[in-house]
């Protein structure tokens, strides 16, 4: 019997500036796989399906185990993490491509710091007044930090950034996991401070006003965050700051 | 706080040298450990480069699970910071050195009212207190969790308090740079790091006052663990070739329930066991009936009846061996596999998601199965470094200048670590090697000449040079690979010296053919493998001071087991195992250094009975 194998094709560019190419790999299945281990076989073994000798493949990962967020792709044209696509549920030849709508580093790779810069614009922390001894923190109730939990698993892996249909250079939209900070650290009885400048760095050009409400973001995100739910919730408070703002300026 | 430079009179002749009142710290490591003490130092005023391989956001520390400890004691148990100190001192069997251990667990209930105010969303009570779990090692509720996620929690909360800093200009990030080694003067004593930029491949010198290292474990060396991929140690590595004490380290942690994995081996936290799971076998070997059509009187819960005081909750490195014996001596596998099963069926499905979906999610996704319905089958794995840079008590290396904190140091877990207890020696550590790291750099006088930075970055870059040049046969993951399983195999759960000398002449050998190493990417742009072959190098020097230190240490202790000579020798080992890099023969001298036991008085450990 013939070796079971699976087929693999990767989009790939050895550089921000260098033509395109797609590489054919054909590997022998391992029950188990995934696209992540794939392509460290890939690495040990840098063969064309035809024969041509090649490099590893470039691609980020970390943990392997979908929480650091390093190894998003598009998989068979699907924005996900990489290490969590298991072969076995993959129809093959199973296409690697690069996220389209961050800057190309190199083959898989992408430069994704936009997403960090974000954070930074909105103040996505709790501004402590020092880290000396002040006892303990708010008390907060179960029902409200199963409410914040969720928001705080985001991965940052900016999936919901990649398949959103505003997040583009012409927008310059923030993107849906920054707006979900954003109503996280509103929520946190100390974050709530910066409230105002949060929801102001939501104002005006590339901010929450840019979103469709296509809704990909909630469908894609691989950490089911209440995507639609956090923008529905930061945009009335945006409006209301707005109005707010009316009268007081 | 003055700004600037000083003159101060240095040396006896009266000679005025120039000091920096406002020194500069160099951070290297994101992770719990590495942004604790960036934090502690912007804080003070000082400034800081911070140096990461990966966006500190996806650092290693984001995979961390089950919990952090302090004896809160909101449980209205009677727990105290001294019982803390003491499961922490006898869970690692005495080789701990006691004094930082108990400022540790004195300084935990502070260290969580800090991460609480910072926002991590920690599990609660009804009436709004934190919630705390039990963890193996203890049988106190002491561990505070968010879901199963808490790691990811910690490290975020601390990216975002340093992110403030760095939008008020205290932090210089440095991400996608690797640390390659440190600048040493003619006094060899440290003026800076030698780094590589992972797009440009570009060789840099930055020049600092004083350095820390939080670079983290060391999983790598085994091939397959639950660490991330960064997880090397080739920054240890590169110092402990540079001459600095590399302590303790054939003390790693196999960890009892991790999924078999092809790429990594992925961790089912002990929370699972805190939360009620409980590990189990069928009695008879070769049973091939479902699990669910087994009854439980034919159900063996090997840990609950051979260690009936902690149960499923007993530490690691005993847990490990006992599913080793049931698996290996026994041959009670399922199935006749090395494996067990972890089982949450039990527990309703509402405390599941509550407190443990992190974890749950994992299992679902990379095995298919959902645990809420089928017991997990795990296995145990390579998780956990305690061994590391040799430190002092203020957190510094035997190289002047350099500090260490985190997982990459030795200190805080002898030899065993318990549940819980890392991300708070990470987030301890790195809070005290910041404000120590400014103390020593403020009295240090200024370098002579360049101080070391022209030579240092020439040796480095010769080293890619040569390595860009190679033209040889040997493929790096292949080397790599043939690591892993040596490791694995011989210095893990259950170790014999002559399998142990037989891993050391395998690394050499993987030493002399990496010699004849053949790159297959020899480009300048983004080299991930050209990374990763120069961290090789460094893995195959670490791996001998692992499998000769525990060649060394003929006796048996905390996760270190010899079955040719099982009780603990404390008169011969009760000591700090502290290797050194000797260049003239291009491998590892020992030396060993009494450990503090002052407070608590050494006694023997087991986990059968009650203390
Ligand atoms: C799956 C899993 C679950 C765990 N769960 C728990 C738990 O519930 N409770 C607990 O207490 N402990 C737990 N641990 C252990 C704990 O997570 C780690 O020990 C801890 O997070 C280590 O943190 P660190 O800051 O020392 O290093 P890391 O988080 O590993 O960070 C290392 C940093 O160093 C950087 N780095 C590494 N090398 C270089 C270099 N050469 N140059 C520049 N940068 C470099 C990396 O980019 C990274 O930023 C768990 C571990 C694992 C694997
Ligand atoms: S919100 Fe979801 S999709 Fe977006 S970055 Fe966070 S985890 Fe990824
Ligand atoms: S490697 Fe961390 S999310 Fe995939």
């Amino acid at each position: 019997m013939a070796e079971r194998t699976v087929k693999f094709e990767v989009k790939r560019q050895s550089g921000p500036d260098a033509a395109v190419v797609w590489d054919k790999f054909e590997l022998p299945y391992h029950p188990g796989m995934n696209v992540i281990s794939s392509l460290r076989e890939i690495a040990a073994n840098p063969t064309t399906v035809d024969g041509k000798a090649t490099t590893p493949i470039a691609y980020d990962s970390n943990c392997l185990e979908e929480v650091c967020g390093s190894c998003a792709m598009v998989i068979n044209g699907k924005a996900r993490m990489a290490c969590s696509a298991l072969i076995d549920n993959l129809e093959q030849p199973v296409k690697l491509q690069p996220l389209t709508k961050f800057p190309i580093v190199r083959d898989l790779m992408v430069d994704r710091s936009v997403l960090f810069e974000n954070l930074k614009r909105v103040k996505a922390w709790v501004p402590l007044d020092g880290t000396y001894d002040l006892g303990s923190g708010p008390r907060i109730l179960p029902q409200v930090q199963e409410e914040n939990y969720p928001l705080s698993r985001c991965i940052s892996c900016t999936i919901c950034m990649e398949v959103c249909p505003q997040f583009n250079e012409s927008t310059g939209f923030v993107g849906a996991a920054t707006i979900a900070q954003v109503k996280l650290f509103n929520q946190h009885p100390t974050g709530k401070v910066l409230k105002e400048e949060r929801l102001h760095a939501l104002m005006g050009d590339g901010g929450i006003q840019e979103c469709g409400y296509a809704q990909n973001c909630v469908q894609a995100c691989p950490k089911q965050l209440p995507l639609t739910r956090a923008i529905s919730d930061i945009g009335r408070d945006v409006i209301i700051q707005s109005v707010k703002d009316l009268f007081t300026t | 706080m003055t700004i600037g430079v000083q003159c101060v009179p240095q040396s006896k002749k009266g000679k005025f040298e120039i000091m920096a009142a406002n020194p500069r710290i160099i951070v290297v490591g994101g992770g719990l450990a590495g942004l604790s003490a960036v934090i502690k130092i912007a804080e003070a005023g000082g400034k800081v480069d911070l140096f990461s391989i990966v966006p500190v956001k996806r650092s290693h520390s984001v995979c961390a699970q089950g919990g952090i400890n302090a004896a809160k004691n909101l449980k209205g148990e009677g727990d105290t910071t001294w019982n803390h100190f003491d499961d922490t001192v006898y869970g690692g069997d005495f080789l701990a050195n006691q004094t930082p251990v108990k400022g540790m667990c004195e300084a935990a209930p502070g260290i969580i009212d800090l991460l609480d105010r910072m926002g991590v969303p920690f599990n609660r009570t009804p009436e709004g207190l934190l919630d705390f779990r039990r963890f193996g090692g203890t049988l106190f509720n002491r561990t505070a969790f968010a879901g199963a996620t808490t790691g990811q929690q910690l490290l975020y909360a601390l990216d975002e308090q340093v992110r403030r800093y760095e939008s008020e200009d205290k932090v210089q990030k440095y991400e996608g740079w690797e640390f390659l080694s440190a600048v040493l003067d003619g006094n060899r004593v440290c003026r800076g790091i030698c780094a590589m930029n992972l797009r440009t491949m570009e060789v840099r010198n930055f020049p600092a006052d004083a350095i820390i290292i939080a670079t983290g474990g060391n999983g790598a060396l085994f091939g397959r663990s639950t660490n991330s991929v960064v997880c090397t140690g080739s920054a240890n590595a590169a110092l402990y070739q540079q001459g600095a004490y590399y302590a303790n380290g054939e003390f790693i942690q196999v960890h009892p329930t991790c999924i078999p994995g092809e790429d990594k081996l992925r961790l089912m936290s002990e929370s699972a066991r805190g939360e009620g799971g409980r590990v189990w076998v069928p009695r008879k070997a070769g049973d091939s009936r479902a699990w669910n059509s087994i009854p439980s009187e034919e159900r063996f819960y090997f840990l609950e009846e051979w260690y009936p005081k902690y149960g499923n909750l007993v530490p690691r490195d005993v847990a490990t061996r006992a599913i080793h014996r049931v698996v290996f001596e026994l041959g009670l596998g399922i199935d006749g596999q090395a494996m067990v099963y972890l089982d949450l069926t039990h527990i309703d499905r509402a405390t599941l998601d509550r407190k443990l979906e992190g974890i749950l999610e994992i299992y679902e996704k990379f095995v298919g199965d959902d645990p809420r319905e089928v017991p997990m089958k795990i296995f145990p794995g390579m998780h956990y470094t305690m061994g590391g840079l040799w430190v002092d008590f203020n957190q510094m290396t035997n190289i002047a200048g350099v500090f260490a904190a985190g997982e990459a140091e030795y200190q805080y877990h002898g030899a065993n670590r318990l549940g819980a207890n890392s991300l708070l020696s990470c987030i301890y550590g790195g809070s005290l090697a910041g404000p120590k790291a400014i103390e020593y750099a403020k009295s240090l006088p200024a370098a002579q000449g360049d101080g070391g930075h022209a030579a240092e970055k020439k040796r480095q870059e010769e080293i890619n040079t040569g390595l860009m040049h190679s033209d040889g046969t040997e493929n790096p993951f292949k080397i790599w690979r043939e690591l892993g399983e040596t490791m694995t195999k011989n210095v893990t759960v259950i170790r014999y010296n002559k399998a142990l000398k037989e891993t050391d002449e395998k690394i050499y050998e993987l030493l002399e053919r990496y010699r004849n190493i053949n790159l297959s990417d020899k480009t300048t742009w983004a080299n991930t493998s050209f990374a990763f072959t120069r961290q090789l190098y460094n893995m195959l020097q670490l791996s001998r001071v692992v499998a000769q230190g525990a060649a060394l240490r003929d006796e048996s202790r905390g996760a270190h087991y010899k079955p040719d000579f099982p009780d603990r020798d404390d008169e011969r080992f009760l000591k700090t195992t502290k290797a050194y890099f000797a260049p003239d023969v291009d491998e590892p001298r020992f030396e060993f250094e009494p450990v503090d036991t002052q407070f608590i008085k050494p006694r023997p450990r087991r986990y059968d009975a009650a203390k």
